[in-house]
């Protein structure tokens, strides 16, 4: 085992076990080498780092408790704003000189490494793909600390940018998949902020003053997490990551972590939590939302409220909502609707875990004349399904699919990432990926049953339909 | 699920959006329903010199794809007597596989009327064999713990499971059992078609940009057959019938034109006699005749409109020129890699050529403005700009300012740290690439089917760093004249839900009441 420690992703190298039972019991005993590491700096920000020397290049993941959620009531949109102008010029700092963003846009292509950054309901997330050799990769730091420290924030900039974003969501909404999701956001969440979505109205009220003021109060260094794969040992991990937090200024909010500690636990039921969020609601009735719309198919969502990531159904619903709608071509919904009816070309189910409760959604398009049909053979597949759970085999059948192939949920370092980033943002255990197949496999049939009687009411379905007239 | 490659451009679900349960459900099309940016721009994933000594120590002209050469790039090919090609290129970073049949034959090798076809088969490729009934190739596939999909594009289709490497037997066996054996009853067919027919309402139809595109398409290319549309034509899918689908598979499905493509933590000589023991026995085919069907040379503008809902107005633009087919010193071939280098210079980073001249400052006349070459293909090859005007900016004057950035660099050239920049570019993407087991296989399967060196990535870096500014400027003055120009324009038209027209037009294509 000791062996496996050294070369990163070497752990990977053992026999293959044969079968599930064994692979459980090969996660606990040989990937419990798996070396993903911890480390708290002074000022909040947490560290996640795998070393994993296989290939001359690093992936680094930072997140900020600034996702859309932390956007004013009247200026949905703000944070996605801010994520995207982090790419569009810094300021001075000390002896380096302001860039703009075509300065920008060629530094990071002459190191040959990639900058992104987006917000989602919950984090702000900034990416940075770089090669490992020291000379590029502390360049390439250097510029993202500058990005996430300095933004420039140019209004003129904005004022462009402002132009180009109204026009793109002008037209999103010629389409229906887009005019779809958000009415079903709007239905599920209701008052929630995961409810909204940017209009044309809340854009046009952002100014680059708003931009300064979001980004002085959320990108800070309390809440946030930075997660390293690649070719990385402890020590060029920490002066990454302390380069990051000497970077970020104390925010207000800092003051209060045990404010923000709680923020990332479960939001109490019928009251603000903590972090100062309303509760996701349960839906009252059923509610039907027909939008007429010029398209040949009807984009069709039906949904409620689902769960956040702290819920202690997680996995029951994981394996349940492989069954009903994720797995795949071997789901209940794609078998009824698909491969039976020929009715769709996708149709699926998800759940959408995160800080707090995003929604549960199946979705699919059929043409315009085939909606009612659709919508009722779904909705007969989730009332069985809820009232009485999967078959013994259907849970089989899940298993042997999730925990057979977990190692394709982390054959990469992006993968890696996606996950060890997952892990920091929501404190899962150190031991999260190598209990992974464990917590599978102790799901019952009764689990999921439960699980999803106790969540989903098909008789409160809120069910958007973008298309033909009924 | 077995999604079109349009153009070849894939993007999968995003893997965390749905609880961490990973699925390649369908492949989703982006706004840009074109085109894998092959050498530089996909995601815009670049590069620097970690590989410089690699680099120089290769030749770099005139290699051949030699087995040698091809090993020192950890890449193992061989032949089956039948003539099926066996590629492994073993990787053990991570305990999985990935297993990949390619076909060569894609909607280019279809007929008028039969539109459609590659890709309906490739569904159908799902519905069984007679001891793997309809559903079951699937249900199999995640009991192994792997997941599965397929795409068809104009010049291949491919299969491709990931899996447990200790899998791949059991893989490798079904793919057989169905690449020699698939049969299914005609209800079967008629019920896929409708999922397929779906598939053309929501990738095309009712997706402007994409329709452009094919009507773009459509008019570029008189006699090639890459002048028709992968997903076909909706009046060719409501006649297609289940021995259309039958005759295509007997006709093309051989292993004399197929190709294994193996990667992962395998053992080089263990897959090679697996790949013996599962499709050593099949029979060899001959093929049907591949006419050549050239394009016939072009002497003036084409220009085609389409009126369709939409926000945005937005403006294609295709030219013909030639594509790269080998490491030789043909002029042609050098010629490909300076466009490679002129689409990169002009579109392959954030604030590159077109960025600045179209979409910034007081005189912008654009949203948004892209470049595109495909460096590649069976069939001949084009160099696309694409942009989205500002409000109140004509399309015309946008055509304008496209073609002046191209007049530029025909002009004065490019400058060298341009050049440079995409040349480094180029060779941190190789680095990156090889962060996955699908991506790798992949190219090496479309290579394969162009008939390139599966090696051709490596080799490239070489002849990549030679592109001088001048030859650049070379091909910017060559091929960019109005008279090998195909133009399309999307205009928009309000969106009115009265009129429901795209409904009522599905329902008439679908033979459904009036």
């Amino acid at each position: 085992m000791n062996a496996q420690q050294n070369t990163g992703l070497n752990f990977f190298k053992f026999s293959i076990p044969m079968g599930f039972l064994a692979l459980a019991f090969f996660a606990q005993e040989a990937w419990s080498a798996l070396p993903i590491e911890r480390e708290k700096l002074q000022g909040g920000l947490e560290v996640y780092w795998v070393n994993v020397q296989s290939l001359p290049m690093v992936d680094i993941q930072i997140d900020f408790d600034a996702g859309a959620r932390r956007d004013p009531v009247n200026k949905a949109g703000l944070a996605s704003v801010v994520s995207l102008m982090l790419n569009k010029g810094v300021t001075s700092q000390g002896k380096n000189p302001a860039l703009d963003e075509n300065a920008l846009g060629q530094a990071w292509a002459d190191l040959g490494a990639v900058f992104t950054a987006s917000a989602g309901d919950d984090r702000m997330s900034i990416c940075i793909r770089s090669l490992s050799q020291a000379s590029v990769l502390n360049e390439a730091m250097a510029l993202a600390y500058r990005q996430i420290a300095a933004p420039a924030f140019s209004a003129s900039i904005w004022s462009r940018e402002k132009t180009r974003l109204l026009s793109d969501l002008k037209e999103s909404l010629t389409q229906p998949a887009p005019v779809a999701a958000r009415a079903f956001k709007q239905a599920v969440m209701q008052s929630h902020p995961y409810g909204r979505s940017m209009s044309e109205d809340s854009i046009q009220r952002i100014d680059a003053r708003d931009l300064k003021a979001f980004h002085s109060s959320f990108l800070s260094a309390c809440g946030a997490k930075i997660s390293l794969v690649g070719a990385l040992n402890r020590e060029q991990v920490l002066k990454i990551a302390n380069g990051l937090a000497q970077q970020l200024k104390p925010s207000p909010r800092c003051a209060d972590s045990s404010a923000l500690e709680a923020s990332h636990g479960p939001a109490h039921n019928d009251t603000l939590s903590a972090s100062g969020f309303e509760a996701v609601k349960p839906l009252e009735k059923a509610q039907r939302i027909h939008i007429a719309f010029n398209s040949a198919q009807s984009h069709v969502l039906i949904g409620q409220p689902g769960i956040e990531r702290a819920d202690a159904r997680y996995f029951p619903l994981t394996v349940g909502n492989y069954i009903l709608g994720g797995g795949g071509f071997v789901s209940r919904l794609t078998e009824q609707v698909r491969e039976k009816r020929g009715l769709s070309y996708s149709v699926y189910s998800y759940f959408t875990p995160a800080l707090q409760a995003g929604p549960f959604t199946i979705g699919l398009q059929t043409r315009g004349d085939q909606t009612e049909q659709a919508i009722k053979v779904v909705q007969d597949v989730l009332q069985e399904f809820v009232s009485e759970g999967p078959t013994q085999e259907e849970l089989q059948a899940a298993k042997d699919n999730l925990i057979g192939g977990f190692a394709l949920r982390i054959d990469s370092n992006k993968k890696l990432l996606d996950n060890v980033a997952n892990m920091a943002w929501y404190h899962l255990p150190l031991d999260y990926l190598q209990t992974w197949s464990a917590q599978v496999q102790k799901v019952s049939v009764k689990d999921i049953h439960q699980a999803f009687k106790g969540l989903i009411d098909p008789h409160k379905l809120a069910t958007v339909v973008v298309g033909v007239k009924p | 699920m077995y999604g079109v490659l349009f153009a070849k451009r894939v993007v999968l679900l995003s893997e965390t959006r749905i609880l961490n349960l990973l699925q390649d459900r369908q492949t989703v099309m982006q706004g840009k329903n074109k085109i894998m940016q092959y050498a530089f721009k996909a995601s815009r994933i670049l590069g620097v010199f970690v590989s410089i000594g690699a680099v120089l120590a290769m030749p770099s002209w005139a290699l051949s794809p030699d087995p040698m050469a091809l090993k020192a790039h950890g890449i193992h090919v061989s032949t089956l007597d039948n003539g099926l090609t066996v590629v492994v290129k073993p990787d053990s970073k991570a305990p999985t596989a990935v297993h990949m049949l390619w076909v060569k034959v894609g909607s280019m090798d279809e007929v008028d009327g039969y539109t459609g076809i590659a890709h309906i088969l490739e569904h159908m490729m799902f519905k069984g064999t007679p001891s793997v009934p309809a559903g079951e190739f699937s249900k199999k596939v995640a009991a192994l713990g792997g997941r599965e999909n397929a795409f068809t594009d104009k010049d291949f289709t491919g299969y491709f499971q990931q899996i447990p490497s200790s899998k791949l037997e059991s893989v490798m066996k079904l793919e057989a059992d169905r690449f020699a054996n698939n049969s299914w009853p005609d209800e079967e067919f008629v019920k896929e078609l409708e999922v397929v027919k779906e598939e053309r309402r929501m990738r095309t139809d009712d997706a402007p940009r994409s329709k452009l595109y094919e009507q773009l398409e459509a008019t570029h290319w008189l006699a090639n057959p890459y002048r028709r549309p992968i997903i076909g034509w909706m009046e060719d899918l409501n006649s297609m019938t289940p021995k259309d689908a039958r005759d295509f598979y007997h006709a093309w499905y051989a292993p004399n034109n197929a190709v294994l493509v193996v990667v992962g933590d395998v053992d080089v000589k263990q897959v090679q006699d697996l790949a013996k023991t599962y499709y050593g026995h099949l029979p060899q085919k001959v093929l049907p005749v591949r006419k050549p069907r050239s394009e016939p040379p072009q002497h003036g503008v084409r220009r085609v409109s389409l009126k369709a809902p939409a926000e945005q107005a937005y403006v294609l633009l295709s030219w013909r020129v030639p594509g790269f087919t080998g490491f030789d010193q043909q002029q042609h071939n050098k010629e490909a890699l300076a466009l490679t280098v002129l689409s990169a210079v002009l579109d392959g980073y954030e604030g590159a050529r077109l960025d600045r001249a179209l979409t910034q400052g007081a005189k912008s006349v654009a949203q948004e403005a892209n470049s595109y070459y495909d460096f590649a293909g069976r069939g001949p090859q084009i160099f696309i700009l694409e942009a989205v005007p500002k409000a109140g900016v004509g399309l015309s004057l946008l055509e304008e300012r496209l073609k002046a950035q191209i007049q530029k660099i025909a002009k004065e050239g490019v400058s060298e740290s341009e050049l440079k920049r995409v040349k480094a570019q180029y060779v941190a993407q190789a680095v990156y690439k090889r962060d996955s087991f699908f991506n790798q296989a992949q190219e090496m399967g479309a290579f394969w089917a162009r008939g390139l060196p599966l090696d051709t990535n490596d080799l490239l870096m070489g002849p990549l760093q030679e592109v001088s500014s001048k030859e650049v400027q070379a091909v910017a003055a060559k091929y960019f004249s109005d008279d090998t120009l195909s133009a399309a324009y999307l205009l928009p038209e309000p969106l009115d839900p009265k009129t429901q027209k795209r409904q009522e037009q599905a329902k008439r294509m679908a033979g459904v009441g009036k």
